[in-house]
């Protein structure tokens, strides 16, 4: 059985009068330790479909089932719950606290975990040793470089070891030599420690990284 | 599990000028509500303190202040036969027949007249009202001499010792100062009941006030008071005749403070919904953010309703401190029930404080809840975008 199961899953806007048809019958299978890169176009719909697997939306028609769970007939609290348990995301521009510290971001998915303090900082100071950060825990947001801002939002993703860690454009932000560092730890993510990861991305060097590249064009896929 | 509060704390202080502004709102809303309360719980304190549980005040039956009283110079006598009244260290009963009114005496700043009450007592009174002289001597009997509260000195003409005050067609020549332990006795004239009544209003007492020799005996001693039909008098505690003079101007006062910090709380409440209107706007992402990881939209109402409070708690104690420098502080007022000037201090006390605060953290509350609403209802794919 798939991690990740997408059945006939159709997806509409409406945008004043018109509807906006994103996806149409979308079946889809992701097995659990892979690393998927979903690529296409600006449009295309590859964040509303990273958004539908978190459960941040819902789609039109169709049914999402992550890890056993049918996401699309959650209610909002409940899914609140899930989420905090299964779903890592990442977002391009990093979406740090800026008032937090690097520790105090990762720790943040911890505090919807019943864990000590004392716990949560040991996970807290792992997740950021394997980001390569455990140095720089009590700096803020705004005294790290891009990269380094992400590797911690990548650190916030994975430390309460979620079932599916999902990417939305990770390297988009990124210098080329950032961007190579944030792809390598993915890839060790996923090689190491068999993360489930999905990554969306323009970024064909990127899709590179990934062991299954699918194309998302006009609410198709392709392989 | 809760967004940590220090997320909050330090959100308040990234953006400090907009803090301080709504905390100097909620500031000065919380200063103006504790000085008017000060005002209202000086004044009530002051006229509580001038009445003793273990005296008796004996007016006409009827009369609701000394003011409209009459007691004859025999139900006087009657009285003060009761055994039921203490005994001073010379063995003579505690009691004291009073004559009461009010005259105008010249303000000693500018130009024009107060009201004041003018006292004739006995020598007893002294003893049973705890009165003490602070400068001076007690004015003689059989002559035109006059002591002044301390409260009175400052504040009016010609009230030095060796003065000349005049009133009543004659002069009294002031011969001591009093104190009174902060009552509304130290807004007073005392004279003599014997030299005072015959040029004021004639062979009647105002009032008789005595000390119970056993303060559980009020409600007998009220009753034979009351029952004698030769005396055709009433009987209150000297406590709760006071404590009455004060309602009616507590709750004025009251009143007075509630409405005019209500109308000012209206704006400092608007000016929290705006801060945190602002903040919601501003961090719509870090919202976002927050939802996405799982924590529940209640966590983010609690989260930015906790901000809110935050700063309001800081407007509170800051209108508190702000309002401290006026504690102690005498002014005056008129006494509605006698129509004379009583001056008092303004009185802030911890529970004010602690009234302003809490005061302060409902404006907090009331001014973030639709932010807090809004930040708990975002949708998180548009705020993503």
């Amino acid at each position: 059985m798939a991690l990740v199961e997408v059945r006939n899953v159709h997806k509409s806007f409406q945008r004043d009068s018109q509807v906006i048809e994103v996806f149409e019958n979308l079946t889809l299978d992701i097995a659990a330790g892979s690393f998927t890169a979903l690529m296409g176009p600006s449009g295309s719909g590859k964040s509303t479909f990273l958004n539908l697997l978190a459960g941040l939306d819902r789609p039109t028609s169709g049914t999402i089932t992550v890890a056993g769970a049918a996401v699309n007939t959650m209610s909002p609290s409940a899914l609140a719950k899930w989420r905090a348990r299964h779903i890592g995301f990442v977002f391009q521009s990093y979406n740090l606290l800026p008032v937090l510290t690097a520790a105090q971001n990762v720790e943040l998915p911890l505090l919807l975990a019943p864990l000590s303090k004392k716990e949560r900082a040991e996970r807290v100071r792992i997740a950021l040793g394997v980001v390569g950060l455990e140095d720089r825990m009590v700096h803020y947001p705004r005294q790290l470089s891009g990269g380094q801002e992400q590797r911690v939002a990548i650190a916030r993703a994975i430390v309460s070891d979620p079932t599916l860690t999902l990417l939305d454009e990770p390297t988009g932000q990124l210098d080329k030599k950032s961007a190579q560092e944030v792809l390598t730890l993915l890839q060790r993510l996923n090689d190491e420690f068999h993360k489930t990861i999905i990554v969306v991305t323009h970024d064909a060097h990127a899709a590179e990284k990934a062991k299954q590249v699918l194309h998302l064009d006009k609410g198709v896929l392709a392989a | 599990m809760k967004i940590p509060l220090v997320y909050n704390l330090r959100s308040i202080a990234h953006r400090p000028v907009s803090t301080a502004m709504t905390a100097l709102g909620l500031a000065l809303v919380v200063a103006v509500f504790v000085a008017m309360l000060a005002l209202a719980g000086g004044f009530r304190a002051t006229l509580a303190r001038t009445g003793s549980p273990d005296n008796v005040v004996v007016l006409r039956r009827g009369a609701t202040s000394e003011m409209e009283s009459g007691v004859p110079r025999e139900s006087a006598r009657l009285i003060a036969a009761d055994p039921r009244i203490a005994s001073g260290a010379d063995a003579r009963p505690l009691v004291s027949p009073e004559v009461f009114v009010v005259i105008n005496i010249p303000r000693a700043v500018g130009e024009g007249v107060n009201n004041v009450v003018a006292r004739g007592v006995n020598d007893e009174a002294f003893a049973v009202r705890n009165i003490h002289l602070v400068a001076g001597r007690k004015f003689a009997s059989g002559r035109s001499e006059i002591i002044l509260g301390k409260k009175i000195v400052p504040r009016f003409a010609h009230t030095a010792i060796g003065d000349t005050l005049r009133f009543a067609n004659r002069d009294w020549i002031v011969v001591g100062h009093f104190a009174a332990a902060g009552s509304a006795l130290e807004s007073e004239i005392w004279g003599e009941n014997e030299q005072f009544m015959p040029v004021f209003r004639g062979e009647v007492f105002q009032s008789v006030i005595f000390r119970l020799r056993d303060p559980a005996a009020f409600d007998e001693v009220k009753r034979a008071l009351e029952g004698d039909q030769r005396l055709q008098v009433q009987a209150q505690r000297e406590s709760a005749f006071y404590a009455g003079q004060s309602t009616v101007l507590t709750r004025i006062l009251t009143f007075l403070a509630i409405m005019i910090t209500s109308v000012m709380a209206v704006g400092a409440v608007f000016g929290a919904v705006n801060t945190m209107y602002a903040a919601v706007s501003s961090r719509t992402p870090e919202i976002a953010v927050l939802l996405t990881l799982g924590f529940a939209p209640r966590s983010v109402l609690a989260s930015f309703l906790s901000e809110s409070v935050a700063i309001a708690l800081l407007g509170g104690v800051a209108g508190g401190l702000l309002a401290l420098p006026i504690n102690g502080i005498v002014t005056s007022t008129t006494n509605w029930n006698s129509f004379s000037e009583v001056a008092f201090a303004f009185r802030v006390t911890p529970g004010l404080l602690v009234g302003g605060v809490i005061f302060a953290v409902v404006m907090g509350l009331v001014g973030g809840f639709f932010p807090a609403w809004r930040a708990a209802r975002l949708q998180v794919v548009q705020a993503l975008r």
